[in-house]
């Protein structure tokens, strides 16, 4: 049996609490949300945080609800809220699509938001979906509230910009008109991390590109992005080639490593692959022509 | 005695039916040990609680190959809920620092001298509970001296690789043994004359059994009345009570081993592992009893893993396609110590069964093995003392025959199927194969697949492929063929033995006076359904309900001597065990009934569990009765002992001989790589089916294991030598998703030598599927050549004609 190394176990009421909680420990308190990602390292001995401040009695944080021009999803929603949620199905089919995929209905019955993008792996699948679709987070620390564009959120592998004391508490993502959105993941297995990943939306004026987003995962593309290829896209009309030339330029910006998952040349070809099948399906859908 | 003829296989549904609706014999009926497991009432060697336990943790090794310098304990020692820290040298003077293998070698229990693989153990912790132990491993301080690593098995026999042996007197190089098969001149010959000629380099890449219950053991050393006790994970329970008795200097007649429940073994509990040893040890020290239970991590890096063979095989043909000759070189890694788990006198395995399922009369095998910086092991995932490399062998390089020649792959294995008429049949490296009707199954699995039709399928979808303006996305659709002959049930005593102990099988059969009976058994079963399976053997010979037949497996005290329960050897002997067995309660049935019913035992006649008087079946006796007469008062003739007892020691004449054609069916996404198995075809010929419903659970579990390896299992090393294969995250394991709804179907061609006829089951699918998938795979991207296992990384790199090695990291 892998067995962590001793913690204490403190359980928030609510969110000033474990606020609290946090700062009365300085830095080596952790939040446990879920928990598929901190405990499988803290078995492993990996993370060995000195207190864990338990987020699981906050059902506040857990909803998925439109908000304004915006669609809010509360920080404790667990995968399998956003995999199911109407609201999110009708405006961003990019949600279930990558929920669908991501590890197996054990962990999406318990793994959160929230969770999935503070663990910052380099290879989650949440995240390549928020940066495709410009969304931004909603942080609280004693002192207040601040929003931080899902773009600028990940400082690095499992780096982020929320402090020791600090706690999202929701994720906000634009309502956008004619648009369509899709994810596309190539993995080993059913259930395995991704060996790339890749989501956009295209927001459409006629024929025209008004907006577009993409996201990628598990191939080291800054911010799992790549604003070169949505700039070469944006303003344009909506064409193979124009989406051929992004995807590649996608495949070439990114930085993937090798590993058992494949090699450098296979990922970048693959993030061309996913990135041009995930634009062409945003498209069919941003044009009502595909499901 | 008079002996009675062992009744023949009758066919599921003319077979009575017990009260309780159970076959009276063979047929589907559902296995009496689930009633506990959908329960959750198993009870596993994790399971095992004893008043006082403590609880060890092993400190591996991390690097692959290192100089110990020094072992700093203290700290752990100090830890307040530490009662032990072990360590190589303390085992020294107790002279249990090193174990024999079951090959002939010997292994380091904790390491002394160096590390020689990445997960090694290195010190022992015995602690109250197991937080505190692991937590006490953190404070063992260990200054290692790192050693450039032997990784790529290739090179392990270059003049300036490490020699990673150092321990053993005198060795100068990483070579473990030289050994051949066949006739090597003849082969020669064959290939002379040869119009076609086809090599290919082969990697069966290391895998792991991965069982879903991890090894482990509970040790309880009474230091009363001297007794070991251990609970553990062993498929071999009698063969691991004379290794302790042998290596540990224990009295035999105070050890008792239990195996209770196992989750899974696929060979990986064949074998003695040091935790097993230093939980004794931890027992023996502490005076407590000592719970040891590897994580899965420990599972995957250091108990038995499978294959890592590097095969090079020519195969010599005529121009029309008749197979002329099969010459193979292999290049065998063993890791750091020569642990395979096989009889001793074939230290390759069966493998040099390599001529398969074909009719070519020259063959000839040359095999190498060496030492390099992994763990140990080499037979193990239910691979039939490597048949599975040797079926994966022959099945790729009949392919490779048939892609030069642009034959279609099915055309050419029936001409050269070895035909009905050639049983029993002897192959050209002495093998004896007991019965088959080959093409009859290859003719089964092609109609069930509409074998013609599927070809057809991808002739029209490769011409629409070519057309300009084609959809690049449009899958590549793949039919891959395959066609294996086992060898199961070692074995023949004077052939095979393990450690010196020969491969016989005892069973003892009691038939309580009111006819209930109890089947005792030496085998031991891992999730099989031997509790089922056994109980119909007996009930087939002499009519009791199998669920009045009580089968007790698993503990040392209480059944016979047996080798235990691996290479499908389960049923071929025990299975014959049980049936003798029943079959001598039967005869002397007989002769209590004869006295019973004061006639002949020549005017008596059986039928449905039941002696009656021929002419007058109201005079009868049924087995119960016979029972409760036996250990009556009424008078046994002259020489018969009372009581309905019997014991048998069964020694196979032969192996059997199962065999199977599959096919497999795949489309390949040919710009990502994914491959769909879209269907598998299995028709398995292992003689008549006891449990239908269990021999096809075992099938679909090995057919799973097929695409498992062929598609993603695979551990494999960094240069530094560190497993790459350590956590599920990193060894994938199949699931349901990447299985397609199996299509099975059958043959029956029962086993001359065998009591009651039947083969061996337990290993068909996963040593015959590997080969259909790759097969099939391979021809979905038209090309000859790639190893497994085809993740989509390895599928379109092989589509780009640049494949890659599955056993080194990418880099
Ligand atoms: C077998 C398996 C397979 C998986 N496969 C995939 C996959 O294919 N794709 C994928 O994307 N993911 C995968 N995951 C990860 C899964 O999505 C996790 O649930 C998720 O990464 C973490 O969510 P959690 O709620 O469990 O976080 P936790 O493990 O509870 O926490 C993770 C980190 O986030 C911090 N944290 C949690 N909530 C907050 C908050 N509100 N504010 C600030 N910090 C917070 C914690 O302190 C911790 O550092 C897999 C996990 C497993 C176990």
């Amino acid at each position: 049996m892998q067995v962590p190394a001793p913690f204490e176990y403190q359980r928030a009421g609510s969110v000033d609490e474990a606020i609290a909680l946090l700062a009365r420990s300085g830095g080596d308190a952790r939040l446990v949300a879920g928990g598929h990602s901190l405990l499988p390292m803290m078995k492993l001995r990996l993370a060995r945080p000195e207190t864990l401040v338990d987020i699981n009695g906050l059902s506040d944080l857990e909803y998925v609800k439109v908000d304004g021009d915006e669609i809010a999803i509360g920080a404790m929603t667990r995968h399998v809220g956003v995999l199911e949620s109407a609201v999110l199905a009708e405006h961003y089919r990019i949600f279930a699509e990558a929920e669908r995929v991501i590890a197996d209905p054990l962990v999406r019955n318990r793994g959160t938001v929230g969770g999935s993008l503070c663990q910052a792996d380099p290879s989650e699948d949440l995240s390549a979906v928020f940066a495709a679709l410009k969304g931004r987070a909603v942080i609280r620390s004693a002192s207040g509230t601040r929003s931080v564009d899902l773009r600028a959120f990940h400082l690095g592998p499992y780096e982020t910009v929320v402090g020791d004391a600090e706690i999202v508490v929701e994720v906000r993502v634009p309502i956008r008109p004619h648009t369509g959105s899709a994810y596309e993941k190539v993995e080993r297995r059913a259930g395995d991390w991704s060996v790339a990943a890749a989501g956009a939306f295209v927001q459409l004026r006629g024929d025209t590109i008004d907006d577009v987003g993409i996201g990628m995962t598990a191939v080291g593309a800054a911010h799992f992005t790549c604003e070169e290829a949505e700039d070469s896209l944006r303003g344009g009309p909506v064409s193979p080639e124009a989406i051929d030339e992004a995807a590649r330029i996608c495949g070439q910006r990114c930085n993937p490593s090798a590993d058992q998952r494949g090699p450098v040349d296979y990922k970048r070809h693959l993030v061309s692959v996913l990135v041009a099948r995930a634009l062409t399906r945003s498209v069919a859908r941003a044009r009502g022509e595909a499901a | 005695m008079t002996t009675t003829d062992m009744p023949a296989a009758p066919s599921s549904d003319t077979v009575p039916r017990s009260p309780a609706g159970n076959p009276l014999g063979f047929g589907h009926m559902l296995r009496k040990e689930d009633a506990r497991f959908v329960r959750g009432q198993g009870h596993y060697v994790d399971d095992v609680r004893l008043p006082g336990m403590l609880h060890g943790a092993i400190l591996r090794s991390s690097y692959a190959h290192a100089r110990v310098v020094s072992i700093d304990t203290s700290a752990a020692e100090a830890h307040p809920k530490v009662k032990a820290v072990i360590t190589g040298k303390i085992l020294e003077t107790l002279n249990l620092a090193w174990m024999p293998t079951l090959s002939g070698d010997v292994t380091a229990v904790l390491a002394t001298d160096k590390v020689r693989f990445h997960g090694q153990e290195v010190a022992f912790v015995v602690a109250e509970d197991e937080y505190s132990a692991r937590d006490a491993l953190e404070l063992i301080e260990v200054e290692y001296e790192p050693l450039p690593a032997v990784v790529d098995a290739t090179h392990a026999l270059d003049p300036d690789a490490p020699i990673i042996r150092d321990d053993l007197e005198g060795r100068t190089d990483n070579k473990i043994y030289d050994w051949e098969a066949g006739d090597e001149a003849a082969c020669d010959e064959a290939f002379a004359k040869a119009d076609v000629v086809v090599a290919e380099d082969l990697v069966y890449p290391r895998v792991h059994p991965a069982p879903m219950e991890t090894c482990g053991a509970v040790a309880h050393m009474d230091k009363v009345t001297g007794k070991l006790t251990i609970w553990t994970t062993t498929q071999a329970p009698h063969a691991h009570r004379t290794v302790y008795a042998l290596v540990a200097g224990l009295p035999e007649h105070k050890i008792q081993v239990i195996s209770p429940d196992i989750g899974g073994g696929f060979g990986n509990k064949v074998g003695i592992y040091p935790g097993y040893v230093l939980a004794i040890v931890g027992s023996i020290v502490t005076g407590a009893p000592v719970k040891w239970m590897e994580d899965r991590s420990e599972n995957l890096m250091s108990t038995s893993f499978a294959r890592d063979y590097h095969m090079h095989g020519e195969i010599a043909a005529t121009k029309d396609g008749k197979i002329l000759a099969l010459r193979v070189r292999v290049l065998a890694d063993h890791g750091a110590f020569n642990g395979v788990a096989q009889p001793t006198k074939f230290p390759a395995g069966f493998f040099h069964i390599f001529t398969g399922s074909y009719d070519y009369p020259a063959a000839h095998c040359k095999v190498t093995a060496v030492y390099t910086n992994k763990a140990l092991g080499g037979v193990a995932y239910a691979c039939s003392f490597r048949i599975t490399e040797a079926v994966y062998l022959v099945e790729r390089m009949v392919n490779c025959l048939a892609f030069e020649l642009k034959q279609d792959p099915a055309e050419l294995r029936m001409k050269n199927l070895l035909r009905p008429e050639q049983f029993p049949y002897m192959s050209p490296t002495g093998w004896e194969y007991d019965s088959g009707d080959y093409p009859r199954a290859l003719r089964e699995a092609m109609r069930i697949a509409g074998y013609e039709e599927l070809r057809r399928e991808q002739a029209s979808r490769r011409a629409a492929a070519a057309q300009p303006g084609a959809d690049p996305t449009a899958p590549l659709m793949g039919i891959g063929l395959s066609f294996f002959t086992e060898g199961v049930g070692a074995g023949p005593r004077k052939h095979m033995d393990i450690l010196g102990l020969g491969m016989a099988d005892g069973c003892e059969l009691r038939i309580h006076p009111t006819g209930k009976a109890q089947l005792r058994l030496s085998v031991q079963t891992q999730g099989q359904g031997h509790e089922t399976t056994f109980a119909q053997i007996v009930s087939h010979v002499i009519g009791l309900p199998p669920e009045d037949i009580e089968v007790i497996h698993g503990d040392t005290d209480n059944t016979p001597f047996g080798l235990g329960t691996y290479g499908s050897r389960s049923t071929p002997v025990s299975g014959a065990a049980a049936a003798v067995a029943a079959q001598r309660i039967k005869d002397k049935a007989r002769v209590i009934a004869a006295a019973a019913l004061e006639c002949s035992v020549d005017d008596l006649e059986w039928e449905h569990g039941r002696w009656f008087v021929r002419g007058d079946p109201t005079q009868g006796k049924t087995i119960a009765e016979l029972a409760m007469i036996a250990h009556g008062s009424l008078e046994l003739p002259e020489g018969v002992e009372g009581h309905l007892d019997a014991s048998v020691v069964y020694n196979p004449p032969n192996l059997t001989y199962p065999f199977g054609a599959y096919i497999c069916v795949v489309d390949v996404d040919p710009q990502t790589g994914q491959v769909k198995v879209r269907r598998f075809i299995a028709v398995d010929d292992c003689g008549p089916r006891i449990n239908p419903m269990i021999v096809e659970g075992q099938i679909h579990g090995g057919l799973a294991d097929g695409i498992g390896m062929a598609l993603m299992e695979v551990i494999a090393f960094d240069r530094d030598g560190n497993n790459l294969g350590g956590s599920f995250m990193d060894y994938l394991l199949p699931t349901s998703m990447e299985c397609p709804s199996w299509e099975l179907g059958q043959t029956v061609t029962p086993s001359p030598h065998h009591p009651i006829g039947v083969k061996g089951v337990g290993e068909s699918a996963t040593v015959g599927s590997p080969p259909a998938v790759v097969n099939a795979v391979l021809d979905a991207l038209q090309v000859r050549s790639a190893d497994m296992p085809f993740t989509p990384a390895m599928t379109w790199r092989a589509l780009e004609g640049r494949p890659m090695r599955p056993d080194l990291a990418i880099e």
